[in-house]
């Protein structure tokens, strides 16, 4: 294993392991690995979905075929902040078309595209499960609820000028958003460092967290 | 009336419901020692049956009865439905991350009960925040020697793992997710052979929401009789419901079914905002048939009461419509979700969620055509022949028939107004 993987971080090389270790089978640990793999390629490049074939013991076009029919695996390169608005029905009805508006004017690109300087991506997703805090965006799957179109702009600029290493969602909700699904009690520690949602085990919450 | 089961500790102590400390200090791992020391698993599953609890994911079949169907062969799985991905739904995340150890010590119970070693808790990969706070909630139960070899010295062993998705809607249909935790494409199989008898990696394998199996400690506690004694008879217990779209106060309530759809969105739901009319609402998510005002506000908020008025409790989410939303645009809205999540098996689904999605576009541009209410009908009887609730099926899976549902509605109960778009009146936006 650790020959596949022998340019990986010391630590995802073992969250590897263990995450092999976790299933019966190995292939189980396809989409996990994935994660980790488009960490360490800064997206689920083809040289990612290689390596997780070789962990796994199936085909690279095997893997290919499970990473394209998940929208989270990004499979071209992606921004430094993937900013995901949803547009579904709960979030539409409070507004949401106005918000993916004024992130697109914001960060100059629109749904699917990836800006120059490679800091935003945008991308227009179904329904995320903040419909009683609508309309509602993520930044790199960590949740800000209660958005109205000017806030989103401040977001992105804040996002712009700040450029955080770790997208934290209760420093976003207080900064800029509302109305939120339910009281979200005390605030979470762990963030996002990159645009895969940020799990321990997946070694996308940063080294030693 | 009577307690809450499910969010009283996350009420109680907004601060730290999630932690272990707080989960023990009230009263929490206690119905685990219970069963684990008193009870056998046979036992267990009896208070599950009697419980009459009906599984809280969306289909409403009895968790007890499903429990029962579980093939004698070993090994066997547990795995949690955590897919919550029902436009609307957002009561999962709650339970997820303001009291997870509660879905845990339910894991373990139903596990013991089940005969299973090995749990999964499947949760949507857009739902970082939750899976982190069930992970190191399991971490906790692990050092307190709630999971692992030979729980608290009674032989019982088991392991629990977490598993991320990655955005696929369809994967809350219990066999795509099992294709989607064996490393596949999220692709719903044929049944029979159902998963009970052939889940995961073929083995007997149960599948169950998140409030499902968050319920059992509670049942554990006060016995399945207890819990049957709450609410409507055939809707047996506390339910989560997710309000949002027009609402005054939006937000997940957990409430004993049995009152009237007027109590839950004029008392509950606080009204609709700036003096607006309701125009109408979807009780069980995106795929339920819509009510509207005139037909169903007396309606009685129960699975089977909403049943016989032609839609379904589903996964308890109900968006409110007021009388400013163009029924056509959210209809389009819909179908647009269910065309973006078609998996593309089976062609009624995959080509009619298109199609319909482009008819809708095409009207709300100003370019629909005299024909398009009979085409739209047309395609949607191509997906689910006769129209009807509950679908007639010409799919491995409800995901296309759900489609239907918002052309059946607006066609039902706003033929003027869709007639309106085609024929090129002006009718407001959202």
């Amino acid at each position: 294993m650790n020959q596949v993987i022998s340019q990986w971080s010391h630590a995802n090389q073992e969250r590897a392991g263990k995450i092999l270790d976790a299933y019966p089978e190995k292939r189980s640990a396809i989409m996990p690995l994935l994660y980790i793999a488009s960490l360490e390629h800064d997206f689920a490049s083809p040289d990612a979905m290689r390596e997780v074939a070789e962990l796994t013991g199936v085909t690279p076009a095997q893997v290919l075929s499970v990473a394209s029919f998940y929208t989270m695996f990004k499979r071209d390169g992606v921004g430094k902040y993937l900013v995901s608005v949803c547009t579904s029905i709960s979030c539409f009805l409070q507004g949401a078309d106005e918000v993916l508006e004024a992130v697109e004017e914001a960060t100059g690109i629109h749904h699917g595209e990836t800006s120059e300087d490679g800091r935003f991506s945008v991308e227009h997703v179904e329904c995320i499960g903040a419909c009683g805090g609508a309309p509602a965006v993520q930044v790199n799957y960590e949740l800000v609820e209660g958005l109205t179109p000017d806030k989103a702009r401040q977001l992105i600029e804040w996002l712009t000028d700040s450029q955080p290493e770790v997208v934290l969602t209760d420093e976003m909700q207080q900064l800029f958003g509302g109305q939120r699904s339910f009281d979200w009690g005390s605030s979470e520690p762990e963030g996002a460092i990159a645009p895969v949602p940020a799990f321990g085990p997946y070694g996308s919450v940063g080294e030693d967290r | 009336m009577t307690d809450l089961i499910l969010t009283s500790r996350m009420v109680d102590h907004p601060a730290d419901s999630h932690t272990i400390a707080r989960y023990v200090d009230t009263g929490g791992y206690k119905a685990l020692t219970k069963a684990l020391s008193e009870m056998t698993p046979e036992t267990i599953i009896e208070e599950v049956k009697a419980s009459n609890m009906r599984g809280r994911g969306g289909a409403g079949f009895p968790t007890g009865v499903k429990w029962g169907f579980l093939a004698a062969t070993e090994p066997r799985y547990l795995v949690v439905n955590g897919d919550e991905s029902e436009p609307g739904t957002f009561k999962d995340r709650q339970l997820l991350e303001r009291d997870p150890h509660q879905l845990i010590e339910g894991v373990i119970i139903s596990s013991y009960a089940l005969n299973v070693h090995h749990a999964f808790i499947y949760i949507r990969g857009e739902y970082p925040k939750p899976a982190r706070r069930v992970q190191r909630a399991i971490y906790e139960a692990y050092e307190a020697g709630y999971l692992g070899e030979n729980i608290h010295g009674t032989g019982f062993s088991l392991d629990i793992t977490v598993h991320l998705g990655g955005g696929a809607y369809i994967c809350g249909e219990e066999t795509a997710l099992l294709n989607s935790l064996e490393g596949r494409r999220g692709e719903p199989r044929l049944k029979p052979p159902f998963p009970a008898v052939e889940g995961l990696y073929a083995k007997p394998t149960i599948v169950n929401n998140v409030e499902s199996i968050s319920n059992i400690p509670w049942m554990i506690n006060n016995s399945g009789i207890a819990y049957a004694a709450i609410g409507p008879e055939r809707s047996a217990g506390t339910r989560m419901f997710s309000l949002s779209g027009h609402v005054e106060r939006p937000g997940n309530y957990e409430v004993v079914m049995g009152m009237t759809w007027r109590d839950l969105i004029y008392d509950i739901g606080g009204g609709i905002p700036d003096g607006r009319e309701l125009k109408a609402w979807i009780p069980g998510g995106a795929s339920a048939p819509w009510f509207v005002p005139e037909e169903h506000l007396e309606t009685l908020v129960t699975i089977d009461d909403i049943a016989q008025a032609g839609s379904m409790a589903g996964s308890g989410a109900v968006i409110v419509m007021d009388d400013t939303t163009n029924v056509v645009a959210a209809a389009h809205r819909l179908v647009r979700f269910f065309a973006h999540e078609s998996c593309g098996q089976c062609t009624p689904c995959r080509e009619g969620t298109s199609w319909l999605e482009n008819v809708l576009r095409r009207i709300l541009d100003g370019k629909g055509r005299p024909e398009d209410i009979d085409l739209l009908l047309e395609i949607s009887n191509g997906i689910s022949p006769g129209l009807a609730w509950p679908p007639a099926m010409t799919t491995i899976c409800p995901l296309g028939p759900s489609a239907v549902s918002p052309i059946t509605s607006i066609t039902r109960w706003f033929m003027p107004e869709v007639e309106a778009m085609i024929g090129g009146s002006e009718v407001s936006n959202v």
